[in-house]
């Protein structure tokens, strides 16, 4: 017990929660940016399985791994053009239609990779250079707060900033202003001239590709490898956050690291000589997850029309 | 407000010319010319299903005409969308507001306006203010707009038509939602903004209004164009006669009764709301056998709350509720029902039917378990058919069949049959909300001269209304709500409209006489 609370046990635990963060931050970001214009994506865990794969592909064969960012990046936003077909154009359940694609992304991720590494029965796998680690000069020698919030990988500094661009984006410009009107009362702006289905459109590629982004971290920065189950329930836990951060970018980071430090601290202390059972340690950021959202349930930011289809003159 | 141009006052600025519209086994337009003139009110007068509604989602480019065509300034007009309209001059405000609720006032006055791609709310605020101050209206820019009163919205949504600067203003229904004195305000501010060259079309079934406020009127029957009058030429009787096609009684017959023992005694409710549907804060209210009791005030003052808890859906947190002297306070709606409890809810759609059952089967809904239709758990068919056949028949229920789906049916039909499952097993207390919403003239008509027959027959009546029309014609004594609590009872003989408008918008104590407690 005693040399869990030492100093490098601690900080572990902070450094590695920004990076557990890192691939739920993008997700829900991603998310919350598709959501806020009332299309609810379900699909975010096979999403980000196949840009975790589309991204190691991309990687494996140019050598690049910021092709493989875009590699990933294309291949979850065609994931998500498939949901815009279904949701905005042809009005399919947004439940059945997220579930449906979740499965097509898991299946499809799966399928390439057997069909791509493997030779005469027998997989190969191949290991990427992954990303390093990024020291930022100067703010990185910051005691502490330096290795903490200094030392980490390029995605993890664009996870970040990707909160207040968002917030910005939502709030502060036209586009924001009106993606936002339309989650709520889609009708009001189509009688006010606001193209409603290309700007879902947008939004929803525009989560997927950030889902892809998001699930490529765990291939291209975090362990250099890709294997079928690498997401790992993710996904599911990016869509719990943007509820957990009731559709606001700042609480949304919030959620994320408070996942990521749990999660964080759930693996310091099965590495630790604690002596607790560590399929307990493993429910614990679930668990606490389930009653964070239980806690919260009666705010509501939700976009008022979330899943709702839209049709012009139907009152 | 009005862009500049060359037409006079009076003189044509909008033709409509011929239009036709046909839906899927409706004419909802049938060859339809109307002469609108520069700085006007003109109303468009009609029951439901007229084609009033039609007739202006056609100038506001919702619709396209299938035939026939629309001038504006003596140009024909090709709209494909209501940004079409708007660029034309033409907005309207919809019966059903276009707002987005969480967000502030200014935003929903910018969405759709705005060029620049960062957020510049300076123009909308100042010009917001201006408006405002000019027609003496107090709303904050800056404040929720779906924490606004109903009437605040509506002043909302009229000034973001107007931000655009439209000279042609549609309104559709705009006094649904407003207390007598919301509607003398908004009516003021009409005139003024037609004095100030504004062109006005108003969309309306009640003919006070058309009397009180336009210029002159075009009346709509079935989708057909009865004719254009000056409202100075005509009266209430004539407008009523096009509109319907034949004379309609005004009023309802009602002779004098005194009431019995009560049925329904509500007393000191307090419930608090948990589902949006509204609270009650220290409500009491009796009914006696034979006796109408109607419950006037502006949406959303607890009525809601207080129907949930007379049928039992909800339980008061404080309070008792008695149905013939049996406290029901925390009893189920079943028992409640047993105990010859009959409710027609506000929302026929969403609360009294299931709109995609058969006719008969929603005769027979929540009575399923009835001697009268089931043995043992088995439904009996044949006695569920010959109940619907025999309710279609007395309720004049318009249905191709007992088998006929629900949805297909028109306002009236759906409500007559609500009204015939809930009066068929002779209720002592009925439990009316908004019963003739929505409905057209021929029905409201129906549906009243029933509830008077309920009330003759010796059952008691709580009718929550938000028509005050319906209110003093139906009633044998008046409660207001206001804020979850019951701030003046009344008889209709010794009140006025204006007088329960006072209270309704709050203003209690104006008359300790009937502000005293039941």
């Amino acid at each position: 017990m005693g040399d869990f609370f030492t100093y490098s046990v601690i900080l572990g635990i902070f450094v590695a929660t920004l990076k557990i963060a890192t691939p739920l931050l993008i997700a829900a970001t991603g998310e919350l940016v598709a959501e806020s214009s009332g299309i609810l994506n379900l699909s975010i865990e096979g999403t980000m399985t196949l840009g975790a794969f589309a991204g190691f592909v991309t990687a494996n064969e140019t050598g690049s791994l910021w092709l493989g960012l875009l590699g990933a990046a294309a291949g979850g936003g065609a994931l998500a053009l498939l949901m815009a077909i279904m949701t905005v154009t042809v009005r399919v359940n947004q439940v059945v239609a997220g579930l449906a694609l979740n499965i097509l992304g898991l299946g499809a991720a799966f399928f390439w990779y057997r069909s791509v590494y493997s030779a005469g029965g027998s997989i190969q796998i191949p290991v990427v250079d992954k990303f390093e680690v990024v020291s930022v000069p100067l703010l990185s020698s910051i005691p502490i707060v330096g290795e903490v919030l200094f030392e980490q990988h390029w995605l993890t500094y664009i996870a970040l900033l990707m909160v207040p661009t968002t917030w910005m984006f939502l709030n502060r410009t036209k586009y924001g202003l009106e993606l936002r009107a339309i989650g709520h009362n889609p009708e009001a702006c189509d009688m006010r001239g606001v193209p409603i289905a290309s700007r879902q459109y947008a939004a929803v590629i525009f989560g997927g590709a950030m889902a892809g982004v998001g699930g490529s971290f765990l291939s291209l920065a975090a362990t250099g490898l890709f294997f079928p189950d690498i997401v790992a329930g993710r996904g599911w836990i990016a869509l719990a956050i943007v509820i957990f951060g009731n559709w606001r970018a700042t609480w949304i980071l919030a959620g994320s690291l408070l996942f990521g430090f749990l999660e964080a601290t759930q693996l310091a202390l099965q590495a630790s000589d604690v002596n607790l059972p560590y399929q307990l340690l493993l429910a614990l950021p679930f668990v606490l997850t389930i009653l964070a959202l239980v806690l919260n349930r009666s705010r509501s930011g939700a976009p008022l029309s979330l899943t709702i289809p839209y049709h012009r003159g139907e009152r | 407000m009005t862009t500049a141009d060359a037409t006079a006052p009076g003189e044509p600025i909008l033709i409509v010319d011929e239009v036709s519209k046909h839906f899927p086994g409706v004419v909802a337009n049938d060859a339809v010319s109307v002469e609108i003139r520069r700085a006007e009110i003109h109303c468009l007068l009609g029951e439901n299903g007229a084609g009033k509604t039609t007739l202006a989602d056609i100038l506001y480019g919702v619709y396209r005409p299938d035939e026939g065509r629309v001038l504006l300034h003596g140009q024909q007009l090709e709209l494909s969308s209501p940004r079409d309209a708007i660029e034309a001059g033409i907005g309207m405000v919809h019966q059903h507001f276009e707002l987005v609720p969480p967000m502030s006032v200014i935003e929903n006055v910018v969405i759709g306006t705005q060029a620049k791609q960062w957020l510049d709310l300076s123009e909308a605020r100042s010009r917001l203010d201006d408006f405002f101050a000019d027609y003496d209206v107090e709303i904050d820019p800056d404040a929720e707009v779906g924490r606004l009163s109903v009437g605040e919205q509506q002043w909302v949504e009229i000034f973001k038509t107007l931000y655009f600067g439209v000279e042609i203003l549609i309104l559709d229904e705009p006094t649904a939602v407003l207390t007598p004195q919301g509607v003398e305000e908004l009516f003021r501010i009409l005139r003024r903004m037609r004095d100030d060259g504004l062109t006005i079309i108003l969309i309306t079934h009640k003919l006070k209004e058309v009397m009180e406020l336009s210029d002159r009127v075009t009346v709509l029957r079935r989708g057909e164009v009865v004719g254009t009058v000056n409202t100075g030429d005509v009266d209430q009787r004539d407008l009523a006669r096009m509109m319907v096609g034949r004379d309609v009684l005004l009023q309802v017959d009602k002779h004098r009764r005194d009431p019995g023992d009560p049925v329904l005694e509500v007393s000191d409710v307090h419930l608090v709301s948990d589902t949006g549907r509204g609270s009650l804060d220290g409500l009491s209210v009796t009914v006696g056998a034979g006796e109408i009791v109607g419950v006037a005030g502006v949406s959303g003052n607890g009525q809601n709350a207080l129907f949930d808890a007379v049928i039992g859906v909800r339980h008061p947190d404080t309070g008792t509720i008695r149905i013939a002297g049996t406290d029901v306070t925390d009893s189920p709606p079943h028992r409640i029902a047993e105990l010859g409890v009959a409710s027609v809810p506000g929302d026929r759609i969403n609360q009294g039917l299931m709109m995609d059952f058969s006719v008969k089967e929603n005769l027979v809904l929540g009575d399923q378990r009835d001697q009268r239709f089931a043995r043992a758990g088995f439904l009996s068919r044949n006695r569920i058919d010959s109940f619907a056949e025999e309710s279609i028949e007395r309720f004049e229920i318009k249905t191709p069949s007992a088998t006929q789906k629900t949805r297909t049916l028109s306002g009236g039909n759906l409500q007559k049959i609500i009204m015939a499952r809930e009066l068929s097993g002779d209720p002592r207390l009925i439990v009316v909300h908004q019963p003739t919403r929505g409905l057209d003239i021929a029905a409201s008509e129906y549906v009243r001269r029933r509830l008077v027959q309920e009330r003759d027959r010796g059952a008691g009546l709580l009718l929550l209304s938000e028509d005050l029309d319906e209110i003093f014609q139906l009633s044998d004594r008046i409660a207001v709500i206001y804020d979850g609590r019951i701030v003046a009872v009344t008889e209709p003989e010794d009140t006025t409209l204006e007088e329960i408008g006072m209270h309704m918008a709050g203003a209690s104590g104006a008359d300790a006489s009937t502000t005293a407690a039941p």
